[in-house]
Order: structure tokens, then sequence, then C-alpha cells
């Protein structure tokens, strides 16, 4: 066993970017379900993402541009959804479950010429001074920019629930449609912008996986990224911040046990790689022996005025 | 149009163009992909092998192929569809559709069956792999002259005989001409996931690697090592030339299409047989893509001796003396080994740091 040859600056830097992806698209899923719905379509949008965003890339050579559309193509794809749940009051889950899968397909489709193409992918900051710190700049300060994006969102998210009007009515929907709608609230406007919020953010998170992490378009390359992003939100039990904490233990967990088998050391791997859906796991056994379980009252019912 | 009657006639439509096709075809060959053929790696030769193998009939063959079947219950569940839909053979081209394949087999005894990389047969079961071990040999001897740290770094996939021969292999090789030379294996417990490859690939060079051999299926961690700069790779089971000159100094491709044409002439025949094949470079069944300048002259030169002494059957990469991992003997001077213990590989040789798992 030699741990020596492992570096902690490495590491927390590798953290950071196997994190961003997850986190995105999490941040995103969280907003969704506060709002009372349940998008199960994170991978598909997701996946719809990176391969949009990469394809945007390479026409323009400018990886912002490839963020930007595989934003708008997330949320494009949301709209979908949001449109037979909201409006035609389909099944949440069976929509979003279809959403993934007719996701998965549409990429393989329009990711056909892109196959074994390189990317433009986002330049590494420099933070002047702060970059230039020994050992921590190298662990946070180097990164690219939307590594910092994916925590200002974090941030953005949390204040918007807790300090704006906005994020008030946001709950309050989630919590009880009927109430809200009684109040005069537009429940079903409020989850739309919800879902479209989603869409986007894990538009982003996939386009992130093919232009920065990976980076290259390879059919089905989110390989079940969204269904960690959904774990993760049940494992912050719906708070913004420990999504955060979730983001960087399961993006963590995978980067630590490839790097301690690299160091030689003898792990069980098969152990290590299951252990934050244990976690996960535990997680909602103990808030639910609280009483509590934290989930948005009306989280997966469908609204209708007329109810 | 009322919607009903279009639908009807819809599905007439498709079913008659449907039923025109597979009147022309005499055989039907189907094909059970673990990953996508847009993987770029194992699964796109597989569906490069089988156009041309169609093509190769111009109309007398038709194929069919499921992608992204994962080696569990669905398995099986997709061969048996394959079997009912009307294909005469079915090639199943991953590892783990070992058993899955044998119990299909069993339900349908008139269909023919070819499992790729396993090693269990039956009456209508037959298995197919290719030696790759002999293009590990050439890659180590490469790796082993170009490593400045003397650590290379290999994604490995499962703990299989095949993955364990690649490992041997390799490092055998890289040992004898670089006796410094230390092996990092990482078990990434996947064929295909390209954000994990990279991870994998990204950990290897952060403890020092500046080579990388994968026995993975995508391209990833040759992008993580093009990241990297002063990495070098191979390319796996495909030639992967989008990535050289560098990172990527050579590769192992793997050609079906002779043997799908042979199999399905053979089923066109009937003369269909099971059997099991094991070529290599001699039958030209593995490939060592070019060697790109990279690479020094010298050491291409003597990679390429290598591969002709392989070719002509003059060498075995498995050659005496060679210990086993605790150091018990395990082939003498100048002995081969038999293709027997190889097919059951469950051991390191003596050298390897990394343990086994299980």
């Amino acid at each position: 066993m030699d741990l020596s040859s492992i570096s902690p600056i490495l590491l927390v830097a590798s953290i950071m970017v196997s994190a961003t992806p997850i986190m995105l698209a999490a941040i995103g899923e969280l907003v969704v379900e506060k709002s009372g719905t349940l998008n199960l379509g994170v991978e598909g949008m997701m996946i719809t993402g990176a391969v949009v965003g990469f394809a945007a890339a390479v026409n323009t050579t400018s990886p912002l541009v490839g963020f930007a559309a595989a934003a708008g193509a997330g949320a494009l794809l949301s709209l979908v959804f949001a449109i037979l749940t909201q409006y035609l009051l389909s099944n949440q889950v069976a929509t979003g479950l279809g959403l993934t899968l007719a996701g998965l397909g549409l990429s393989a489709l329009l990711g056909k010429p892109y196959e074994g193409i390189k990317s433009p992918t986002l330049p590494k900051l420099d933070l002047g001074p702060l970059s230039d710190i020994p050992g921590l700049g190298t662990m946070f300060f180097k990164h690219d920019i939307m590594v910092y994006l994916s925590i200002l969102l974090v941030i953005a998210v949390w204040a918007f629930l807790k300090y704006t009007r906005a994020g008030l009515i946001l709950r309050a929907v989630g919590e009880s449609h009927d109430s809200a709608h009684a109040l005069g609230y537009k429940v079903v406007r409020v989850r739309m912008l919800a879902i479209l919020f989603g869409g986007a953010c894990a538009g982003l998170g996939g386009a992130y996986l093919s232009l920065v992490r990976v980076p290259q378009w390879t059919e089905g390359m989110t390989a079940g990224a969204g269904w960690i992003a959904l774990a993760i939100v049940v494992f912050a039990s719906w708070r913004p911040w420990r999504i955060m904490v979730g983001a960087y233990l399961f993006g963590g967990i995978t980067v630590l046990q490839l790097n301690l088998q690299a160091a030689g050391v003898k792990v069980p791997v098969a152990l290590l790689s299951a252990s934050p859906y244990l976690v996960t796991i535990l997680v909602l056994v103990i808030i639910s022996a609280r009483g509590a379980h934290g989930a948005p009252a009306s989280l997966g019912r469908s609204f209708h005025a007329s109810n | 149009m009322k919607r009903r009657t279009l639908l009807a006639a819809v599905a007439a439509a498709a079913t008659l163009t449907g039923a025109s096709a597979w009147a022309e075809a005499e055989v039907t060959a189907g094909f059970i992909y673990i990953g996508t053929p847009g993987d770029g790696g194992w699964t796109y030769e597989h569906d490069q092998s089988r156009r041309k193998m169609e093509a190769h009939f111009d109309g007398k063959v038709k194929t069919i192929f499921q992608e992204n079947v994962p080696e569990s219950a669905d398995a099986e569940r997709a061969i048996t569809q394959m079997a009912i839909a009307g294909a005469d053979i079915i090639f199943t081209t991953s590892f783990g559709y070992m058993d899955p394949t044998l119990a299909v087999a069993e339900k349908f005894p008139n269909v023919k069956f070819e499992h790729a990389t396993g090693y269990k047969r039956s009456d209508n079961v037959s298995t197919y792999s290719a030696r790759f071990y002999e293009g590990r040999a050439v890659q180590g001897h490469i790796a082993g002259h170009m490593t400045k740290t003397n650590k290379i770094g290999y994604i490995a996939s499962f703990p299989i005989p095949e993955v364990i021969r690649g490992i041997n292999s390799a490092y055998i090789h890289a040992k004898k001409v670089n006796p410094d030379v230390e092996f990092s294996v990482v078990w990434a417990y996947t064929w295909f996931d390209p954000a994990k490859e990279a991870d994998a690939a990204r950990a290897l060079i952060e403890n020092g690697a500046d080579v990388i051999l994968q026995h993975t299926d995508s391209t990833a961690p040759q992008a993580a090592a093009k990241e990297a700069g002063n990495v070098i790779t191979f390319g796996q089971a495909s030639d992967m030339a989008d990535y050289a000159p560098h990172p990527r100094v050579s590769s192992i491709i793997d050609n079906w299409a002779p043997y799908y044409i042979a199999r399905v002439q053979a089923v066109l025949d009937g003369s269909w047989e099971s059997v099991d094949t094991w070529d290599g470079i001699d039958t030209g069944m593995v490939e060592i893509g070019e060697i790109t300048d990279a690479v020094p002259a010298e050491v291409k030169e003597s990679a390429l001796a290598m591969v002709e002494a392989i070719r002509t059957g003059e060498y075995s990469p498995f050659t005496g003396p060679l210990n086993k991992q605790d150091g018990s003997a395990w082939l003498a001077e100048g002995e081969v080994a038999d293709l027997g213990t190889l097919a059951g590989m469950s051991f390191y040789v003596e050298g390897i740091t990394d343990e086994i798992p299980n």
C-alpha cells in the first residue's frame, strides 16, 4: 500500500470536476420537486444537453455557446414533459420515464455525425493571486467557469427559496397546490417555469460531461448520471446546501475509489461504489424516523383547478 | 382519414415492406451488442464486421441487431426475442452473455448461437475469441520502452480471464525491456462508461502513470490522456485513429468480418457445427494498428519484429521462464503456455503488485 502517490490536492480538484454535472442536474431537479412535480426524465434531458451542447460547441467553436444551447435543449425537452403533465394531466412518473427513453434515443440520432470528433473545451480560469496560492490554488481556484457557476447556482437557489416572495410561492405550490390556487397563485404557470429551469440545469450538466469531463460525444455517455442526480435530491432531503454535500459525496467516492486503486490500495470496489446509495437509504430511514421527511407534500400529484 | 385507419394502413405497409425484405434473404443473422456502435471501440468493430458480412452476401443475408443489452436477465430476454424474430444465427458479443446464450440455445435447438469470448459450448453454441494478448505483448513492449516515470496505468474492466491475460502479457513484455516498470491497475467494473473511464485515466495519470492501457470500450481515456499532454495510449478493440499520432501510438484492432462471413456461409451451406475458435495475429483476427512516429524508430522496429515473430508462430507471448505472482513456478525455460491454462487464466505473473479482486 502506498498512499503517498495520491496527491490530496489533485484529488480534491478531480472531485470538484466530477461532481459538477450531477450537482447541476440535481439543483435543477430540486426546484422542480419543490414545486410539487416529479420529473424522472433527468437522464434524458442530460444526454440531450450533452449532444446538443457538443454539436453547438463544435459548429461555433465556442464552448460557452455550447452550454447555452444545451440549456435550451434541456428546457425544450422538459417543455414536452411540462405540457403533458400540467395541461394534459398525464402521469408524472410514466411521462418522466418516457422522457428519459426519448432523450436517449433522440441524442443517439442527433449525435451520429459527431462521434469521434474533438470539441473545444472550456479553458481553466486564472484567478490571479488566488490561483497562485500553493495547494489551495490548484484545489479550488484553477477550474473552469462552470464549476463556479454550479456552486453559485446552488447559493442562488437557496437564497431564492428562502428569502424571496417568488420562492415562497414556489414552495407553497409544492406543499399544497389547492391552497396556493385558492390564494390566487397560478399553480400551473409556477410549475411550468420550475420544470423549464430543471430542464435547463440538466442540459448544462449533460454538456459539462461532453464538453469538459470526458470531453467527447459518445452515445449513452451519461451512463446513469441523471439517476444519481435524482438520488441526490432525496439524499439532500430537498435542501439546496445538502445538494452540494451530496454531489461532492457521490462524485468524490467515484474518484476516490479509482485513485485508491491507482495507488495500489486494496479496496472492496463494489462496496465503495454502492456506498452513496447505502448512505441515501440511511438518510431516508433517519428522516422518516424523525417524522418529518422533507418531501414537498404535493410531490407527484397532478393539479387541475376543478378539483 | 380517421386516425385508426391511418394507423392500420401504416402498420400494413410496414408489415409488407418488412415481409418482402425477409422473403429475399435466405438467412437472418442477429447480433447482441453490449454498448453502441458509436462507442468507437469494441461494439464499433463488431458492427463494422456485421456490415462487411452483410455486404459480402449481397442481399442473401439479412442482419438485425440490438444494442446496449445489459449482461443480466435482460440479455436472455433480448436473445430470446431475436430467436423468435426469426434469426437463424445469433452472435452474442460480450463475455457476460455466456449463460444467457446457453439458456436460450437450449430452447431453440434449430437456431445457431455464437458467443464471443466465452468458454461454454453446446451442440448449437460455438465460441469465438481473438488472442488479444498477442497485441498486448506488443503494447507492453512499446510501453516499457516509452515510459519515463516507469509507471504504467491499466484500466481494467472485469476480473475475467481475458482481461487478466492482457494485463499479464503487457506486464511481461514491459518488464522485459524495462526492469523498473510498475503496473497500476484500476478495476472500473464496466465495459462502457465514458465518464468513469475518463476519471480512471485521470486518477492513474495523477498517480504518476505516463502510459495508459485500457481494456474498456470507449475513447474517453484517450481524450483524458490528450488533455494531460505527456501521456501515451493505445487504441483498444478499434484503431481509435482520431487520437493518433499522439497520445494514441498504436492499437489492437479486432477484425471479426472474415469469421462472421465464414460462419454465416456455413449456415447457408448447412455445414455449421459447434466449434471453438481462438485466432490471433496469424489469421488477421487481431491486427496491430499503425505505430506512429511518436515512437522512436528502433522501438517501432523491434515491435514490428515481435508482431512478425508472433504471426509466424516463432514466438508466443507466454514463454517461460515465468513464475506466478506468489513466486511458484509456472513455465520452465522455453516452455510455452498451453491454450487451456490461458483460456481460464485467473492468476497474475510474478512482479505485478495488484491483487485480482474476487
